[in-house]
C-alpha cells in the first residue's frame, strides 16, 4: 500500500507508514464530524479532500491516488445520509488528478499547494453537482460561496498540509 | 490488445472504479414522485454502520467532556452579571406568570370546543433525552448524530425536538446511536400550517439550509414574523409543534399560483446540544368534561408551557419540596389539572438539564 513507484527523474516521491496511512483520513473524518457541533462554520472546511490531495501528490502514484480518493470519499459518504458514492466519485477524480499533477511538478512550495487545492477544491463542487444531478439530488451552488470556500481552503490546507508533512517518508 | 491496456492501466483502473461506484450509487437511489431519495429509508449499508460505530464513542466522549467544561465554567467561574439577570428574570417570570394564566383559560375554552366537535388529538406520551455527538460534517447532509439508539427504543421516523421547536425526524437508529435529518436538509418534508391564518402547506429543507413551506395560495395575507406549526397530519411529528417564523416570501417561480415561504427556524439547528425524541405518540378524544387525559398532554400545550412552572405562592408553600421535585430532572409529561391544580412544571426540560436524564424515560407505558 504505502511502496509506489517513482515516476519521473527529479521529483521526490514519498512513501507512508500504513499507521499514517490509515490514521491520517479517519483523524479527517472525525474532525470533519465533530468539530461544526462547536463551530457551525467548520462545514466550509473540507479536510477529507485535503487529505486526498494531500496523500494524491505525495505519493504521485495514479492508482494510489485513485483508491486513496474513492476510499476517502466513500468514508466520508459514510456520514450523511445520502447514498454512497457522491463523495466517493468526486474524490476518485480528485485523487487520480492530483496524482497525476504531482508526478509532474514540484508541490513542495506552499504557492503550488493553495493553488492546487484551490483548483481541486472547485473541481471537487463541480465533480460533486454533476453526480448530484445524476441521481437527481442536484444542489444549489453559489460562485461567491464556492470560491470563498475553495481560499479558505487553500489556507487550510498550508497548516493541514505542514502537519501530514511530518509523516512522510522520503523513499 | 494487451499493449493498449497495459498502457493505460491507471486510466482503466480509474474508470473501473468510478463504473464500480456509479453502478452502485444507481442501485441506492430510489426514484420516487420526480424526486430522488436516498437509501436511508430501506436498510442500512453496512459500512454506515461500522463508520459510525467507529467514531461515536470517541464522539461521545468528546461531547461529555466539552459538556462538562462548559458546565463547570458557566456554573462556577463565569458569573458575572448574574444578579442583574436574576432580577431581570424576576421580572420576567411576573409577566409570564399573568401570561400563562390568560393562556390556560384559552387552551381550556379550545378543549371545551373541541370536545364539542368530538375532535381526536395526538399527546405526547414519552420522551427521550438525547445529547448531539456529531454531524455529517458537509453542508451537503444536514443530519446530525445524537448518543441514543435502537437499543433505547428508539426507531426510524421518530420526531425530534427541543423546548424551542422542531428539529427533525431520526432517519436511522443504529444500536446506540441514531441519525436526525434536520428539517432544513433538502430531503426532508413536513405537514405545516401558518398559525394566525391556518393555512395549511407543506415544508421542505433547501440546500440554503432554510426550510421553505410551500403551497401557500399567493392570495393569503402572510407577514413577516408569523409563526408557522406542524398540523400532525404526517404522522411523524404531533399538532401544534412549533417549526419557526416567517422570514421572507414570493411568489414562487415553479408552482404558481402558490407562494415559496422562507422560514427562520425556532431552533438554531446548528447548535444543538441536547434534544428530545418523542418516543411516544398517543391519540385520545377530549373527554367531554373538557379535560385532557391526566397522564398526557397536548403538544401544543406542551410547547405554550415552555413558560416557567410557576405555581401560586400557597401552593408551593403547601407542597414544598414536593412541588420542586415533580418538575425536577424528568422530561415526562404530568398530570393536568386545569380547573383545580396549580399549573404544572415545565415538561419539556430545559436543554440544559438534559443530561441529568439521560437513563430516564419520561414516562413508562
Amino acid at each position: 500500500m504505502a511502496r509506489f513507484s517513482i515516476v519521473r527523474e527529479g521529483v521526490e516521491v514519498y512513501r507512508f507508514s500504513w499507521i499514517s496511512t490509515v490514521l491520517a483520513p479517519l483523524a479527517a473524518l472525525y474532525v470533519q464530524a465533530s468539530v461544526p457541533r462547536v463551530f457551525p462554520f467548520f462545514t466550509v472546511f473540507d479536510l477529507p479532500l485535503m487529505v486526498t490531495i494531500f496523500f494524491s501528490l505525495a505519493r504521485r502514484n495514479k492508482i494510489a491516488g485513485t483508491v486513496t480518493g474513492a476510499g476517502i470519499g466513500l468514508l466520508q459518504d459514510a456520514l450523511t445520509q445520502l447514498p454512497l458514492g457522491l463523495f466517493g466519485i468526486a474524490k476518485t477524480v480528485i485523487g487520480y488528478a492530483a496524482s497525476s499533477i504531482g508526478a509532474k511538478v514540484d508541490v513542495d512550495q506552499p504557492y503550488t499547494r493553495i493553488l492546487l487545492v484551490f483548483g481541486f477544491y472547485l473541481i471537487h463542487r463541480l465533480v460533486l453537482q454533476l453526480v448530484r444531478s445524476l441521481v437527481q439530488m442536484p444542489m444549489e451552488l453559489s460562485w461567491a460561496y464556492e470560491l470563498g470556500a475553495a481560499l479558505a481552503n487553500a489556507l487550510a490546507a498550508i497548516v493541514v498540509f505542514w502537519m501530514l508533512d511530518k509523516v512522510k517518508i522520503r523513499k | 490488445m494487451e499493449n493498449f491496456f497495459s498502457r493505460y492501466r491507471n486510466e482503466w483502473i480509474l474508470v473501473g472504479v468510478l463504473f464500480v461506484q456509479v453502478i452502485a450509487l444507481a442501485t441506492q437511489v430510489r426514484v420516487a414522485e420526480g424526486r430522488a431519495e436516498g437509501a436511508a429509508s430501506g436498510s442500512t449499508p453496512l459500512i454506515r454502520v461500522w463508520v459510525v460505530g467507529m467514531f461515536a464513542p470517541f464522539q461521545r466522549m468528546a461531547a461529555s467532556a466539552g459538556s462538562g467544561i462548559r458546565h463547570a465554567w458557566s456554573h462556577y467561574f463565569y458569573l458575572r452579571n448574574v444578579q442583574e439577570e436574576n432580577q431581570a428574570l424576576k421580572q420576567e417570570q411576573d409577566r409570564l406568570r399573568l401570561e400563562m394564566i390568560r393562556l390556560q383559560q384559552d387552551a381550556e375554552q379550545g378543549r371545551r370546543l373541541q370536545s364539542l366537535l368530538q375532535f381526536r388529538e395526538q399527546f405526547i406520551s414519552r420522551t427521550l433525552a438525547a445529547q448531539v455527538i456529531g454531524s455529517s460534517g458537509t453542508d451537503f447532509s444536514k443530519v446530525i448524530y445524537v448518543d441514543r439508539g435502537s437499543r433505547d427504543g428508539v426507531r426510524a421516523g421518530m420526531a425530534v425536538i427541543t423546548p424551542d421547536g422542531v428539529v427533525g425526524k431520526i432517519s436511522r437508529a443504529d444500536n446506540s446511536v441514531s441519525q436526525v435529518m434536520l428539517i432544513s436538509d433538502p430531503q426532508s418534508g413536513a405537514g405545516v400550517l401558518l398559525d394566525r391564518l391556518r393555512v395549511n402547506g407543506v415544508l421542505k429543507g433547501t440546500a440554503s439550509g432554510y426550510p421553505e413551506m410551500h403551497y401557500v395560495m399567493s392570495d393569503e395575507k402572510i407577514e413577516v414574523g408569523d409563526r408557522i406549526v406542524t398540523t400532525g397530519g404526517d404522522r411523524v411529528f404531533p399538532k401544534g409543534l412549533l417549526i419557526g417564523t416567517v422570514q421572507a416570501f414570493a411568489p414562487d417561480k415553479d408552482r404558481f399560483p402558490f407562494y415559496s415561504i422562507r422560514i427562520k427556524p425556532a431552533v438554531n439547528l446548528s447548535r444543538l446540544e441536547e434534544v428530545l425524541i418523542i418516543t411516544g405518540l398517543a391519540e385520545r378524544e377530549t373527554n367531554s368534561a373538557g379535560t385532557a387525559d391526566p397522564t398526557s398532554r397536548r403538544a401544543a400545550d406542551l410547547l405554550s408551557q415552555k413558560l416557567p412552572g410557576v405555581k401560586p405562592k400557597e401552593t408551593i408553600d403547601k407542597k414544598g419540596d414536593t412541588a420542586t421535585a415533580a418538575g425536577d430532572d424528568t422530561s415526562e409529561s404530568v398530570p393536568e389539572g386545569v380547573d383545580t391544580a396549580p399549573p404544572p412544571p415545565d415538561p419539556l426540560p430545559k436543554t440544559k438539564s438534559a443530561p441529568q436524564q439521560k437513563n430516564g424515560e419520561a414516562r413508562p407505558r
